[in-house]
């Protein structure tokens, strides 16, 4: 299905991440966004506020995180695709929220524009420490998809790819931003409605009297692990309960139910995760280090690597594109090969810890720790990937 | 090229910068990135913006040493002129930044934007005098682009007020690299003596 051409607006731009995620939001459908802004993600919303009207959708001010992360999902059983955006202490509000979407499998999105924390911390000011709590943050277990963005021009695509994710997946999906990626402008270029490609909905053909809403082809080979939806209010009655629910949406606490439910939700993200993994690679195959990072930071990463190519370090890039699921099998391979790996992030070490876990010590990993506040110097980025190439392979972490 | 523009919330440094940026990155096709910083007051607290322009990608988002620092206060100018590096250029609002000592090697650049908008009409195309000014002196981009990009921010009525104080500032720049005595004070200390002649938009 091709984008609403009344919504996108197809030009050459010159904007900062947060309109261009608005822009990316349109365009992918969303017709719905309720929020309590907060800078650095204030701007996002503030121009939904003003363009929506034009496309015909409604934006909500809500009352507070809470409010704006329910608001939505009521919104998207009703019909409509959505979002809602904030910086850290909002998404700590949200967090219940996130949990429901996960466990009711409603199609929504949230994006964070991170700030330094904890608390109010930094809130004008960038960081990338909310990145185990987009993975963790609710309670449970539920899998999770987040997408990272180094440029304007890439909030417009990935949010599209994140309303996608959602639909195709009925899961929150998180485009984890960051402040220099929010605040900062560049040229940004929007494609013509129909060459932008937007998931529909997974709406039911069935009758009402036969929908159960969450039947799933988990029998069938090659079966869709993700249930069908219907509209509220056109005839079809359902439930929709955060408690362990069966097929009918009717709570069903026992083992049993719990088992299928909870293994279904992981098995929908796993078996496809070949596809929602995107990743972005430079001179891996020929490195001695590989630099592997995510957002704003692998920009600066990148100025590094360059350095280091001049100094004779055969220096390769990573990019998570996609950060959650981790590209696991990738990193696995490289490690392998690579003499170490170097994991500069904006947090004291978050997604640093499962690249860890996965090269399972193998290889070398050396963390780039940053408490926020500004970006990385490129030459402590450089430094670290100087003492990977030293590195005796063999002699492990 | 790294281009730093500071001044006070009010005095349109944001737009200033922004105009920069997509005259940059839209009309004449460059790489251009802009990042800003401001206080949490809506006007009067101190604003800065950074803009890199380059042929290639731009990378690190923030200025490392400044090519050119555009300066439209006191507290832009003693705060920021540091990161000018050696052969770059200082461009300040000569009535309200008063310098002790420029930095080394750097070639300073003085005009009276405000009293210059003033004389136009409006105090706030000041920014836009000062933007003309200083692409004349650095060539950043082209003029055509600077003009396209400021028709495209500013409302349609504001047009040709907003053309008239680029084309002034534009002709000050013009006249100091001409002339660099009416207004180009290279390593000594601009603004103080009276009468030092800047460049005077056309009557």
């Amino acid at each position: 299905m091709q984008a609403d051409p009344r919504a996108v607006l197809t030009g050459v731009h010159f904007l900062n991440g947060d309109q261009a995620c608005c822009e990316g939001a349109l365009a992918a459908g969303a017709r719905f966004a309720a929020g309590y802004p907060i800078t650095p993600s204030t701007e996002i919303v503030e121009r939904f506020s003003k363009r929506i009207p034009l496309v015909g959708g409604v934006f909500i001010q809500m009352e507070d995180e809470l409010a704006a992360s329910i608001a939505i999902q009521g919104a998207a059983w009703a019909g409509k695709k959505v979002f809602t955006v904030t910086s850290g202490p909002g998404f700590s509000l949200m967090m219940e929220h996130i949990g429901f979407a996960a466990m009711t499998e409603t199609p929504c999105v949230f994006v964070n524009v991170q700030r330094g924390g904890p608390s109010t911390g930094l809130p004008t000011l960038p960081a990338q420490g909310d990145m185990m709590q987009a993975r963790f943050g609710s309670h449970g277990d539920y899998p999770c998809i987040a997408l990272s963005p180094d440029s304007p021009q890439e909030c417009f695509r990935l949010m599209i790819r994140a309303m996608n994710l959602a639909e195709e997946f009925r899961t929150p999906v998180f485009l984890m931003m960051d402040e220099v990626v929010g605040h900062m402008t560049e040229r940004v270029e929007i494609p013509a409605a129909e060459s932008i490609e937007v998931t529909p909905r997974r709406l039911t053909e069935k009758a009402p009297e036969d929908y159960l809403p969450y039947e799933t082809e988990t029998s069938k080979i090659g079966g869709s692990l993700t249930p069908e939806m219907a509209i509220a209010g056109e005839g079809y009655k359902f439930h929709v309960t955060g408690l362990t629910h069966d097929e009918r949406g009717y709570p069903s606490m026992t083992p049993e139910t719990q088992h299928k439910l909870i293994h279904r939700l992981f098995a929908k993200i796993d078996t496809a995760k070949d596809r929602i993994i995107e990743l972005e690679e430079d001179h891996t195959e020929e490195a001695e280090v590989v630099v592997i990072s995510y957002g704003i930071t692998m920009r600066v990463a990148e100025r590094a690597i360059q350095m280091a190519r001049t100094e004779g370090i055969a220096t390769g890039k990573l990019r998570l594109i996609t950060v959650w699921p981790l590209a696991e099998e990738r990193i696995r391979e490289l490690a392998g090969r690579v003499k170490a790996f170097v994991v500069p992030e904006l947090n004291m070490g978050q997604v640093v810890l499962e690249v860890e876990r996965v090269t399972g010590g193998r290889t070398r990993v050396i963390r780039v720790p940053h408490a926020g506040g500004t970006v990385h110097k490129p030459e402590q980025i450089l430094e670290a990937i100087r003492r990977g190439a030293m590195t005796v392979q063999g002699a492990g972490a | 090229m790294e281009i730093r523009i500071a001044g006070f919330g009010g005095q349109g440094v944001i737009l200033a910068t922004q105009i920069l940026g997509r005259a940059a990155a839209i009309h004449d096709g460059l790489h251009a990135t802009m990042t800003q910083s401001f206080g949490p007051e809506a006007r009067g607290g101190a604003c800065s913006a950074q803009l890199i322009v380059s042929d290639e990608p731009v990378l690190y988002p923030y200025v490392t040493r400044a090519d050119v620092l555009v300066a439209m206060s006191q507290e832009a100018c003693t705060k920021f002129s540091p990161e000018v590096k050696p052969g770059g250029i200082l461009i300040v609002e000569q009535d309200l930044v008063r310098m002790q000592q420029p930095p080394d090697g750097v070639s300073v650049f003085c005009l009276p934007a405000t009293r210059m908008a003033e004389e136009l009409g409006k105090r706030v195309v000041q920014n836009i005098v000062m933007l003309g000014f200083a692409t004349a002196i650095t060539g950043v981009v082209g003029e055509e682009a600077l003009e396209n990009a400021v028709l495209s921010a500013v409302p349609g009525h504001l047009a040709d007020l907003n053309r008239k104080a680029l084309a002034a500032g534009l002709e000050a720049g013009r006249t100091c690299l001409r002339n660099p005595s009416s207004g180009m004070e290279t390593g000594a200390i601009p603004g103080l003596a009276a009468g030092v002649a800047s460049a005077r938009a056309p009557a």
